[in-house]
């Protein structure tokens, strides 16, 4: 499945799995907060501490540096990183790739080590692509239907931009 | 690809601003960040270069209102003009719901606007997306300026307009923003022929840049419904 392909969507049911992989993450890891980011730059959830920063500029940023980092892996002889981090004096971060379409990122701080976070990772980024790998072929084989959301609101979205 | 979070009851859609550089792109941006009300959008991220040149994106997520009951935000991007910068202009266009082309009216940039274009269409079909059937909106730029191109030579030359070739399709449309003029139309050789929509702005007054951004946005959702 190509980067950037097609519209995807989970149910309620994904979500609460994806929520408890990623509980079971911090608790294992003693990492701060877990995000999710789609690959285009959506925050897709986020679980453990609330962030004090605006999680839509984060999210953005986050799909950029993946982004950037595969074009420079190609340039190298891979074909991508499927991990990075970042080190800072007291926070720090590990992010990594699941099934090409989504990115975990954990924020940690010196409450843990980073052979702690990458170890427990490796197990969560296991169990998030089998997950995610269920999620985009049940929405590659046409059984779920997109939304229709706003199906018959045209006139209203003529009048929010009357 | 636009993503509907029903927990927090947002639709997220991306819209990129596309064009040659120089061409006031991360102008559109900044007029919007300054004239929407702070609660409305987020910040405005750049990654330019000590020249304030774009290098990476330009980022500003504002809402536009609610529908259904869904708030609507639409996350604004540019891309790096300059052609050596196309590695990193092709990724932003990953996931994108809309596109606004913002080319420089100048009559010397003609030739950088049509590479820009062409650069788009190749960048959307390397992505597997049509550009000629998704949201796309061109903005003619600095039209304040004495040496800007007459407006039909802009059209002709970047807007000139694509074969419709679903039947249900061929009949004439009116352009909404220009009186008297047609979106879709047959040309006297009996081909049916599709512009996008196009409009006149100076970015560095605001003036077209509104027009613009409603413009996509209304495309944008119209998608979803």
């Amino acid at each position: 499945m190509s980067v950037g392909a097609g519209s995807w969507s989970f149910t309620e049911d994904d979500f609460g799995a994806i929520t408890t992989t990623l509980q079971k993450f911090l608790y294992d890891s003693n990492a701060r907060c877990a995000l999710l980011v789609d690959r285009s730059g959506q925050l897709v959830a986020t679980v453990g501490e609330q962030p004090n920063f605006d999680p839509t500029a984060f999210a953005t940023l986050t799909a950029a540096d993946f982004s950037a980092n595969d074009q420079l892996a190609k340039l190298i002889g891979e074909t991508d990183f499927n991990s990075l981090f970042h080190q800072g004096e007291k926070e720090s971060m590990y992010l990594a790739d699941i099934a090409r379409r989504v990115i975990l990122v954990a924020l940690f701080d010196n409450r843990t080590t980073l052979g702690l976070v990458r170890l427990k990772m490796k197990e969560s980024v296991h169990d998030l692509t089998k997950l995610f790998e269920l999620v985009f072929s049940r929405g590659a084989d046409g059984s779920v239907q997109p939304p229709g959301l706003l199906a018959g609101a045209e006139d209203e979205i003529d009048k929010l931009f009357g | 690809m636009s993503m509907i979070n029903y927990a927090s009851r947002e639709i997220n859609c991306k819209i990129v601003y596309y064009g040659s550089g120089l061409g006031g792109k991360t102008t559109n941006l900044e007029h919007v960040y300054g004239k929407v009300k702070p609660d409305t959008r987020g910040k405005l991220i750049s990654l330019a270069t000590e020249t304030e040149r774009t290098l990476f994106f330009d980022f500003l997520p504002v809402d536009l209102g609610t529908i259904r009951g869904f708030k609507t935000r639409f996350h604004l991007y540019t891309v790096p003009g300059q052609v050596y910068y196309n590695a990193s202009r092709k990724l932003i266009l990953k996931g994108v719901d809309g596109i606004v082309f913002v080319a420089d009216s100048q009559i010397e940039r003609m030739e950088a606007n049509q590479e820009a274009m062409q650069n788009l269409y190749d960048n959307m079909a390397e992505y597997g997306y049509d550009l000629t059937k998704m949201p796309f909106i061109v903005q003619y730029n600095k039209r304040d300026l004495p040496n800007a191109a007459p407006l039909a030579e802009l059209q002709a030359a970047l807007n000139p307009g694509w074969e419709v070739v679903d039947p249900a399709r061929q009949r004439v449309t009116p352009d909404p923003y220009h009186a008297g003029e047609n979106l879709i139309e047959q040309l006297p050789t009996g081909e049916w022929i599709e512009h996008a929509t196009y409009f006149e702005a100076v970015a560095v007054t605001g003036d077209g840049v509104f027009d613009t951004l409603k413009a996509v946005s209304k495309l944008v959702l119209k998608t979803l419904a």
